[in-house]
């Protein structure tokens, strides 16, 4: 054990290791609290509002013109949204099952930074591609296994509650991201049976993927199998029309009505990282990943090609992220039944059918 | 009348799929969204007061800087919630308005009682009390939000007044006083 435990202190790779983690997570952090500034902001103008702009603080207002823009554009609140669930009272409520209702939280947010960690954003000029790990090539099916353990911490979260509404919440989230995954899973087959199929040795690589897009990008292949998807990971990430666990008109505030303070914060974080893990998957399986335009796959050589793509990803989640904001001060909520009815008895059975075709199509005439 | 028997046409496919529907939707959300906001940035930006907005209630003056107020108390006794309250007084004999004879000699109105009906206003013989265009009573005090008669003289200000009441009354009373009534 004392072995062990100077090893631990010795070995500086540990401690790099830990700085690491912490900004990742911090970067992490950061993105949520911006997606949440993006959320009011976009919801503000689609209801002809304005949104944050008050808050500031004097060290930064004192910037000439800096200052008052990042106020306008409430670029300081999500340092105060942040603070404030940070310092507010951690208050446990004396009815919940006290370990799993702690437990719940950390479960719902440790998939999503397992998975971001691993997500390539990016290819280096050497032809490695770009992620906060290193040795990140993992298959696309590990991230959906890894993902959709985000559903745990829902199902934890209702259940040690131990109150009816977040119990409701939990069992209509888990029932919805069990159904959608099916038809996600079979629209991503689709497009990983075209590109990575027998005589190629990446199998279900993400940066593979990216690299077959050099020409045209695989929406334009798959429109069916894109829509699938799309569908499905605005389910998977519980967001308006699909967001079942937390109907606050129905559910009070669903599976996280009897959370506070910060463990709610990290059900927020949790769902901003499901946003971005699903909005990435896209990207990187429809929309060309780093490749700048259809046909147009890189800009400049080197090191400004590897950045200028890093910037194109970017872009792209940028606007997705915006999308997701988009649909959701759109569409109304489906009702539950309407949206298992969608889930097996519409995308299921289109997923299998867009399946079988392509199938056949290759099988057939042997192209790819 | 005929009667015209509407076709109620199946829904296509694109309807049943509600893609084509989702489209619009997002179309019109984009339109509002690029559409100038219509928020009035309240402290900074106040917004503009309609004439004959019933707001705070007032005392004002006459044009001659004379108080209109005679302390009848009628507005104390329609107050529906009891908000006003008036101690009468006298005017000294040899102030220059002493033919009026009464003035409040204090007047309160509690801003925390009162519900803005305007019946004080419409029941003054002397058009004294006024709803203004002061929409905003804030205070941090029980105290502050009773209005005393110098505040309320100071909220009021004066009116146009065209009636001359008292000032009629006074040259006719001289009038008559020289022709030997």
């Amino acid at each position: 054990m004392e072995a062990f435990l100077r090893d631990l202190l010795l070995n500086t790779a540990w401690y790099f290791t830990a700085a690491r983690g912490l900004i990742l997570i911090l970067i992490v952090m950061t993105i949520a609290g911006y997606s949440v500034l993006l959320e009011r902001k976009a919801s503000a103008w689609i209801q002809g509002r304005i949104g944050p702009n008050r808050t500031n603080h004097p060290l930064i207002a004192w910037i000439p013109g800096l200052g008052n823009f990042l106020m306008k554009g409430g670029f300081i609140q999500p340092a105060a949204d942040g603070l404030k669930f940070l310092f507010k009272e951690d208050a446990l409520p004396g009815h919940v099952r006290k370990t799993y209702y702690v437990l719940a939280p950390i479960v719902a947010l440790a998939p999503a930074l397992i998975v971001l960690i691993m997500l390539p954003f990016g290819k280096l000029p050497t032809g490695e591609a770009i992620s906060l790990t290193q040795g990140a090539d993992v298959g696309v099916l590990f991230m959906f296994a890894v993902s959709s353990l985000g559903v745990y911490g829902i199902a934890l979260a209702g259940w040690s509650a131990n109150s009816k509404f977040p119990f409701l919440g939990a069992v209509r989230g888990s029932a919805q991201l069990i159904s959608y995954e099916l038809a996600m899973g079979l629209s991503v087959l689709t497009v990983f049976l075209a590109t990575s199929g027998p005589g190629q040795d990446h199998g279900l690589s993400l940066v593979a993927i990216v690299d077959a897009q050099t020409g045209a990008w695989n929406i334009l292949y798959h429109p069916v199998a894109a829509l699938v998807f799309l569908i499905s990971i605005f389910a998977e990430t519980n967001r308006h029309p699909f967001d079942m666990p937390e109907s606050e008109t129905d559910l009070v505030g669903g599976f996280h009505t009897e959370y506070g303070a910060f463990k709610f914060g990290l059900f927020f974080v949790a769902e901003y990282g499901h946003m971005v893990i699903g909005s990435s998957l896209f990207i990187l399986m429809f929309l060309g990943g780093w490749h700048v335009l259809p046909w147009v796959p890189t800009v400049g050589s080197g090191a400004v090609a590897s950045l200028l793509g890093v910037a194109a990803f970017f872009a792209k989640l940028c606007f997705f992220l915006f999308f997701f904001v988009w649909v959701r001060w759109t569409i109304p909520r489906f009702r539950y039944d309407q949206v298992m009815r969608i889930g097996w008895r519409v995308l299921l059975p289109v997923a299998i059918l867009n399946l079988l075709v392509y199938f056949l199509y290759y099988a057939l005439t042997g192209a790819r | 009348m005929a009667i015209k028997v509407v076709e109620r046409r199946p829904l296509t496919l694109a309807e049943r799929s509600y893609l084509p529907q989702i489209l619009a939707g997002l179309k019109v959300t984009w339109d509002n969204m690029v559409r100038p906001p219509v928020t009035l940035q309240y402290p900074d930006e106040r917004p503009a007061i309609p004439q004959n907005y019933r707001g705070v209630p007032t005392l004002v003056m006459d044009p001659n800087g004379r108080e209109k107020c005679v302390s009848c108390q009628l507005c104390e006794f329609v107050c529906p919630p009891k908000a006003i309250r008036i101690t009468p007084g006298e005017i000294a004999p040899d102030a220059p308005n002493a033919h009026v004879e009464k003035a409040p000699q204090e007047f309160e109105i509690n801003m925390l009682r009162c519900i803005y009906c305007g019946l004080c206003q419409e029941v003054c013989p002397e058009e004294a009390i006024w709803l203004q265009s002061q929409y905003s009573m804030t205070g941090t005090n029980r105290e502050m939000m009773v209005n005393n008669k110098a505040r309320l003289y100071e909220l009021g200000g004066t009116l146009p007044d065209g009636h001359h009441k008292w000032d009629k009354k006074k040259q006719e009373a001289e009038r008559q006083a020289q022709e030997g009534h």
